[in-house]
């Protein structure tokens, strides 16, 4: 308790958490995706899979009770970080400049915020279900989940916010993955270089994936097959 | 060359500051920046006014007390400190921002001159070896790997001039606090209390209203003794195992 209470207590510990509960939520970013990517293997595959993650409810409400765990100390730590760090320079600078300062890092609180209200909507859209009166009777019944994506993003607007959500998402991660390594200490003046490209690469092929489900369903790749 | 500056005064730590416009006239280019202050500050006597009050020692670029942030960059356009700065980095007729190092740590005493002992009771906390070393030991008594020395050297180049902090969007000490932990961590005679170090240099660091470094890296862009930021790596993972030894074990 008294390691916690100190860790938590110190600048370095709450990045260290930040870092920590970051790398679980990317995690679960990368998971979601995989299954997601489904749906292009045709509605059987992405339905069964749906049904089996409910067909185990224990082991579902652990993951998703963790998730918010770390999804929740993640904003709160982050906030009071962000808080400190505005009262540490109590002046501004009248006339500011930056020499490395780059949109991503730029927009890590803005981004994260907007992240955080389309996870809101995400939820209430897609798994509570209640901003849509057709998801409660689908084609195939209540795990036809490829049906009611394709039905989701047919509208153009939730279609609109998906991705704009994703490109603030994938943007936040083009700067958090190193930054959880250095933060972690794991990062050297070698694995730099590497470590930020690599990180960029992820965090833009996690935007590939994710926005090609609204792009398909728009285009009309992907349709509800009664 | 000519120069319109737009120079932070402040009367002192309780009064409120503000941007007074000055020319500069006649300014050689090969004047240093604080050579170009002095000749204003000439120019402000001879009319009257008060001289603009900065901090400036060695001027040889390496007692680190001399400090400003111009044009928004900790000691300006230059990786060095702001007395090795010429005037040739600037342009004929150019309007140039002078303002002190903003910190809540870093109190204005006056004009441009601000407090920065923050930076040394930070110091005292930890940043040192308590057993007397005596004299230099005889050339390899104590062996330390090439390696090891060329880090502890590369971090014991901080002058403590506190542009790190100035330059942080947060105004974290953390490159500043990260390169005496990682000298001192690098060699030997550093161990025995390097857990009490980190957890003391730390907790001073917190109590005295820096910030928390977000990994934007503006300080080891404007550090005049080019700390990487590596340092700061160390300082991150030197702390929690300092602090599950203290607690736990
Ligand atoms: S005056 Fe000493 S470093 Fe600039």
């Amino acid at each position: 308790m008294n390691f916690l209470a100190r860790f938590y207590g110190s600048s370095i510990g709450k990045k260290w958490i930040v870092a920590l509960t970051g790398l679980v939520l990317v995690g679960y970013v990368i998971g979601h995706l995989i299954g997601n990517l489904q749906i292009f293997a045709g509605p059987d595959k992405i339905n069964a899979y749906a049904a089996f993650l409910h067909s185990i409810p224990g082991p579902l409400w652990v993951v998703r009770a963790f998730l918010i765990l770390c999804f929740v100390l993640h904003i709160v730590t982050t906030i009071k970080l962000a808080v400190a760090n505005r009262a540490a320079r109590a002046q501004r600078y009248a006339y500011s400049a930056s020499t490395e300062l780059k949109p991503a890092k730029k927009t890590m609180l803005l981004g994260g915020l907007v992240v955080l209200s389309f996870v809101i909507f995400h939820l209430a859209h897609f798994t509570a279900r209640v901003t849509d009166e057709r998801f409660h009777h689908l084609p195939k019944g209540e795990y036809d989940v490829h049906s009611m994506v394709i039905l989701g993003f047919q509208n153009p607007l939730v279609a609109g916010f998906y991705i704009l959500a994703i490109f603030f998402l994938s943007m936040h991660l083009s700067h958090g993955f190193q930054s959880v390594l250095q933060t972690l200490g794991v990062q050297s003046e070698k694995v730099r270089r590497p470590v930020t490209i690599g990180g960029q690469a992820l965090a833009w092929l996690i935007f590939v994936g994710y926005v090609a489900v609204p792009v398909a369903v728009l285009t009309r790749q992907l349709q509800v097959i009664p | 060359m000519n120069l319109k500056l737009k120079v932070w005064r402040q009367k002192n730590a309780q009064s409120e500051g503000k941007i007074v416009d000055y020319e500069a006239q006649n300014i050689p280019a090969d004047a240093s920046f604080l050579e170009m202050l002095d000749i204003l500050n000439e120019q402000l006597q001879a009319k009257g006014e008060e001289p603009v009050v900065f901090d400036h020692d060695c001027r040889e670029g390496i007692c680190g007390a001399c400090s400003l942030t111009i044009n928004g960059i900790a000691h300006g356009p230059s990786a060095t400190t702001t007395c090795q700065l010429y005037m040739r980095h600037f342009k004929d007729g150019q309007t140039i921002f002078i303002e002190p190092f903003r910190a809540r740590a870093f109190p204005v005493v006056r004009d441009l001159m601000v407090n920065r002992s923050a930076l040394d009771r930070i110091q005292r906390a930890g940043g040192f070896i308590t057993a007397r070393v005596g004299s230099a030991q005889d050339a390899n008594s104590i062996l330390v790997p090439k390696k090891d020395a060329d880090r502890a050297m590369e971090a014991a180049a901080c002058i403590q001039c506190g542009a790190c902090v100035a330059s942080c969007p947060n105004a974290s000490a953390m490159l500043f606090v990260g390169a005496k932990v990682t000298h001192f961590a690098s060699l030997p005679q550093g161990q025995p209390e390097r857990q009490q170090r980190v957890l003391q240099m730390v907790r001073k660091m917190d109590e005295e209203g820096f910030g928390n470094c977000s990994n934007h890296y503006e300080c080891e862009a404007v550090c005049p003794a080019n700390i990487p930021i590596s340092v700061i790596g160390q300082l991150n993972r030197d702390y929690p195992a300092a602090l599950v030894k203290d607690s736990v074990v």
